[in-house]
């Protein structure tokens, strides 16, 4: 505007103030709609949201029909926040032993605790768990579900384990959303071709004794 | 009527006799009302009956004229023909000026073409009214695609996002009739909320030259307008249809318009648009069908010198996302990227299911002007704008009805602006604009908000002016200020909130603590300068645009504010509270041909951006969902350039050979390494073949060579799994592509046209580097598409 001020044409400076008037007085106007429009405005703090959906918890019991109890726990509190889960085992597996191990699904950002496990289970025909193990560990996995899903394929949250001779690796539990149930080996707890969405995986460092 | 005219300028004419017969005449056309342009006006020199075309700007040249005084004819569909003499000596310029108006009925073309220069010393691109309805099977971004230097990000093939020369999202601006569109353009896979088949003209700005629809258009500004209404008593409208293969669904679009000599005039317009599933050349690409449907009205009183105008629209789209694009963290990517085909293919079907988007955006505006002597042409205008945006992906139990994204933008704006003709070689624009923009994210999704609510204030002022020094030099420039002041209410996750420091640096701003969540209450000021300058040069047949810009962007609330898992990408964005304003500084030039035979434009540029804002892989987080990619925001210096080239040559009557190049490059000069998403160099070549004498038969036969990009930035990274750790390739681009499409257009009367569109004629399998599902599936097969136009 300035620049435009100093024109030497008289005629347009004369113009240029006239019209500055007018913009003042308009852009008056203007600030104070938008003031208006501005106070009605009410600043009310927005509530916080505690994500329902979230896994938070892993828990696998395993139990031998004598012997110690083995608990497989992964806990990530803050989901996609910058903490990584915490893996916790509590201890070895005795040698050749049968354990049957129930999964559970919690989310611990509510309490109490929500039982995901309930909602795996009310759509067990979009869900399945699966177990891989890696690494030199001796275990066998089957599944022991007390109920199937609606077409007669398993869910996984129940499950057979045997323990063979001493040795050590890793045991994976993965819980995958919309699953092809149907393909090649995946209702025997085959993950390689289920396809689907990954809700959960967890791996576990474990040993036999 | 015209006939007439020109028998009567006919039997006047003089012949001329041997002499000095070299001269050329170059004229201009323009409304004698508000000076805009006229386009595609024809100009018929009465003494040899050779005609011309008035060009995008208003321009034609006539050779090899004498040294006398010749009559011409002109002409044009909104307004009344009119014949001129003029004297002709030695090489002449010459501006003429008709009324725009009609004289009867039977002339309306309602299609025609008039245009209000933004700037005048950026070359200014035009998408024609041809063009617009060739791609009104498509969307806005499609249409804007025929453009050179202009690109899109997609998101599948519905969801097409403009880019200009690079550059996207907030840094490019789309005016919508006159409004800022705000439809949360943050991210990358958000769509325009514009129905391009109400647009009547279309245009792109490439830079910030245009500072009166805002000081940060860093990329450009895109202005779609409704088509112009007549002053004159008539009733017209005109419908589409259209349908086609791929896809098979089609498109209805009608509208009609009252109105009457004394200026009153009323229109309405309505639209629908519904595809089922698209297809690959190989296969279905399930779950990515589209249902659109749109109204507009306006009604108004155009008293040339005073008038008001009343404009509603309301845009509501459905759009399917690939299926197969929807994955849960990195351990699925894997797969979804090692597999040849989509992971999940289904049956064509028309039901959109999850993922999905569904985007309501309702845009008002009243805006009304007064010519005052000795001020000029006053306008003032209002407008609000309401977008809904809901996103929904695939989700458990009873959740799976609900949407995992629900946002609520509304924006009211008030502009007033003042145009002067000071003088014949002096216009200039000034004015202020003050907005007020409330976000509220619904906390019904149970999902944290990816957009935190707020309410961004803002009020700017500019002031622009171009002086014609002569008939070859005409000098623009131009300043604008801008303040934002945004103050926010964002939920933090304690443990981001102290990895990144800032319960050090900002604990005063914690209003509240909910366990592991932090409600926190930033209030940020923006001020923001920019300022253009540039000349046009005209000599002969040729014009050089030469312009300077420098322009500042507030980060948007994306860029602040990102914290957490992007569902649809399935990435986790992280933003950052302290970003400040980036700036750019941008030279472009022009040089402009217009013959009769060739004509070319040629657009060099070069941009460099300090502060860029940028989304990169910085590394891979373990959750209890699986490993996911951790994209952050941050800021470096950066720099582009690159080059867009038209040309056209006509080979023999009514054959064009018509050539397009795109070309740029962008570096980030701190990492010394490309930029992201770059597009790479495609050209387009197309013959063209036209008869006006025969049905106004057209036939085109494009072919669009896209290369590979071959600079990029390597983001691949590393997936521990359970037996093995994968490399994740998500960086390299695809092959570069060949694509043949075939365009065939006839009007079997005045009224109807008939067109056959097939692209992709080859049925070609290609990935699309700016296609964020580029990693999912093939892009379109073969599309054929048939379409009616009808004008009444």
């Amino acid at each position: 505007m300035k620049t435009l001020q100093l024109n030497s044409i008289t005629n347009f400076k004369f113009q240029t103030i006239k019209t500055m008037k007018t913009m003042k007085k308009c852009s008056m106007y203007a600030l104070l709609a938008i003031a208006m429009i501005g106070c009605s405005d009410d600043d009310a703090a927005p509530l916080p949201i505690n994500e329902e959906e979230v896994i938070t918890t892993v828990i696998l019991t395993l139990t031998p029909e004598s012997g110690d109890q083995v608990v497989l726990t992964t806990q990530d509190l803050d989901g996609d926040g910058p903490d990584e889960p915490v893996t916790t085992v509590s201890g070895s597996f005795l040698e050749n032993t049968e354990y049957t191990g129930a999964a559970r699904f919690l989310n611990e950002t509510e309490t109490p605790a929500e039982e995901i496990t309930d909602e795996v289970l009310e759509e067990a025909d979009e869900h399945q768990v699966f177990y891989e193990i890696q690494g030199g560990l001796d275990i066998g996995i089957m599944y022991n579900d007390d109920q199937q899903d609606t077409q007669g394929n398993p869910i996984g949250l129940q499950i057979i384990l045997s323990t063979g001779a001493a040795s050590s690796g890793s045991l994976t539990v993965t819980l995958r959303h919309e699953p092809n149930k149907s393909a090649e080996g995946v209702s025997d707890g085959d993950i390689t071709n289920a396809g689907g969405e990954t809700d959960i995986t967890t791996t576990f460092n474990v040993s036999i004794q | 009527m015209r006939l007439f005219t020109l028998l009567l300028l006919l039997s006047c004419s003089v012949h001329s006799f041997s002499q000095d017969c070299n001269n050329t005449l170059y004229g201009s056309l323009l409304d004698i009302h508000d000076g805009s342009v006229l386009t595609g006006a024809t100009v018929i020199v009465a003494q040899t009956g050779v005609g011309v075309l008035t060009d995008l700007d208003g321009n034609f040249v006539i050779t090899n004229l004498c040294n006398a005084t010749y009559q011409f004819q002109i002409s044009h569909p909104s307004c009344s023909t009119k014949a001129f003499s003029i004297l002709v000596k030695d090489d002449t310029q010459k501006t003429f000026k008709l009324e725009h108006h009609l004289e009867s009925l039977n002339e309306i073309i309602v299609n025609g073409k008039t245009t209000n220069r933004a700037t005048k010393s950026i070359y200014e691109n035009l998408v024609d009214q041809q063009t617009i309805t060739t791609y009104s099977s498509g969307s806005l971004g499609d249409a804007l695609n025929s453009i050179s230097g202009v690109s899109s990000l997609n998101t599948g093939n519905t969801v097409v996002k403009p880019m200009i020369n690079g550059l996207h999202s907030s840094r490019v601006l789309i005016i919508n009739n006159g409004v800022q569109m705000q439809d949360q353009e943050w991210g990358a896979e958000h769509a325009p909320s514009i129905d391009i088949k109400a647009v009547g003209s279309l245009k792109v700005i490439k830079g910030a030259g245009a500072l009166q629809y805002g000081g940060n258009a860093i990329g450009g500004v895109i202005i779609a307008s409704a088509p112009k209404v007549p002053l004159l008593d008539s009733l017209y409208g005109k419908t589409i249809l259209s349908g086609s293969s791929n896809g098979l669904g089609g498109v209805v679009s009608s509208s009609l318009t009252k109105s009457y000599q004394n200026g009153l005039h009323a229109s309405i317009q309505g639209s629908l648009k519904r595809y089922g599933d698209f297809n690959a050349p190989n296969y279905n690409l399930s779950n990515t069908g589209v249902f659109e449907r749109n109204i507009s009205a306006k009604i108004g009183f155009n008293r040339i010198d005073y008038g008001v105008e009343a404009y509603y629209s309301l845009f509501k789209n459905e759009i399917g996302i690939l299926r197969a694009s929807h994955i849960g963290g990195a351990e699925d990517q894997v797969q979804a990227i090692a597999s040849p085909v989509p992971t999940i293919i289904k049956d064509f079907t028309y039901s959109i299911g999850n993922p999905r988007q569904d985007v309501t955006h309702h845009l008002g505006r009243i805006k009304g002007f007064k010519d005052i002597e000795n001020i000029g042409r006053i306008s003032l205008q209002y407008d609000y704008q309401q977008n809904n945006r809901l996103e929904f992906d695939i989700r458990r139990g009873s959740n799976s009805g609900r949407a995992s994204l629900d946002l609520v933008l509304d924006t009211q704006t008030l502009t007033i602006d003042v145009a002067s003709y000071i003088s014949e070689k002096l216009t200039a624009k000034f004015g202020v604009v003050g907005g007020l923009q409330t976000n509220y994210a619904n906390p019904e999704t149970g999902i944290r908000r990816l957009i935190p609510d707020y309410d961004k204030y803002s009020f700017a002022g500019f002031a622009s002016g171009d002086f014609t020094i002569n008939q070859k030099w005409v000098l623009e420039a131009g300043f604008r200020f801008d303040y934002t002041h945004m103050n926010v209410f964002k939920f933090y996750r304690r443990s981001f909130w102290e990895d990144r420091g800032y319960d050090s640096q900002f604990s005063d701003l914690v209003i509240e603590e909910y366990g592991n969540q932090l409600l926190v209450n930033p209030k940020l000021d923006f001020y923001n300068p920019s300022f253009t300058i540039g000349t046009k040069y005209s000599f002969g047949l040729y014009k050089l645009f030469t312009n300077y810009s420098m322009s500042s962007r507030a980060p948007n609330a994306s860029e602040q504010f990102s914290e957490g898992l992007h569902h649809s990408a399935s990435i986790i964005e992280l933003g950052d509270l302290q970003f400040g304003s980036e700036t750019a500084h941008k030279i472009s030039l022009t040089l402009q041909k217009r013959g009769e035979r060739f004509d070319f434009t040629v657009s060099p540029f070069a941009t460099k951006i300090d502060d860029f804002i940028l989304i990169e892989p910085t590394g891979i987080r373990q959750t209890i969902r699986g490993n996911f990619q951790v994209w952050e925001y941050r800021q470096t210096q950066a720099q582009m350039y690159g080059l867009d080239l038209d040309a056209s040559l006509s080979l023999i009557n009514n054959m064009r050979f018509v050539h397009q190049f795109s070309l740029v490059k962008g570096y980030d000069k701190t990492s010394n390494e490309p930029l992201i998403s770059m597009p790479p160099a495609s050209t387009l070549n197309s013959l063209v073949y036209t008869n006006p004498g025969f049905k106004n038969l057209s036939i085109a036969i494009q072919s669009n060579y896209v290369f590979r990009q071959n600079e990029f930035p390597n983001t691949n990274f590393e997936v521990v799994l359970p037996e093995s750790i994968e490399y994740i390739d998500i960086s390299t681009p695809p092959a570069g592509y060949h694509l043949l499409n075939l365009n065939i257009t006839a009007a079997i009367n005045p009224d109807m046209q008939v067109g056959l569109y097939v692209n992709n004629l080859l049925n070609t399998s290609y990935r699309n580097y700016l296609n964020r599902l580029r990693y999912y599936a093939d892009d379109l097969g073969r599309n054929i598409t048939l379409q009616l136009k009808y004008n009444y």
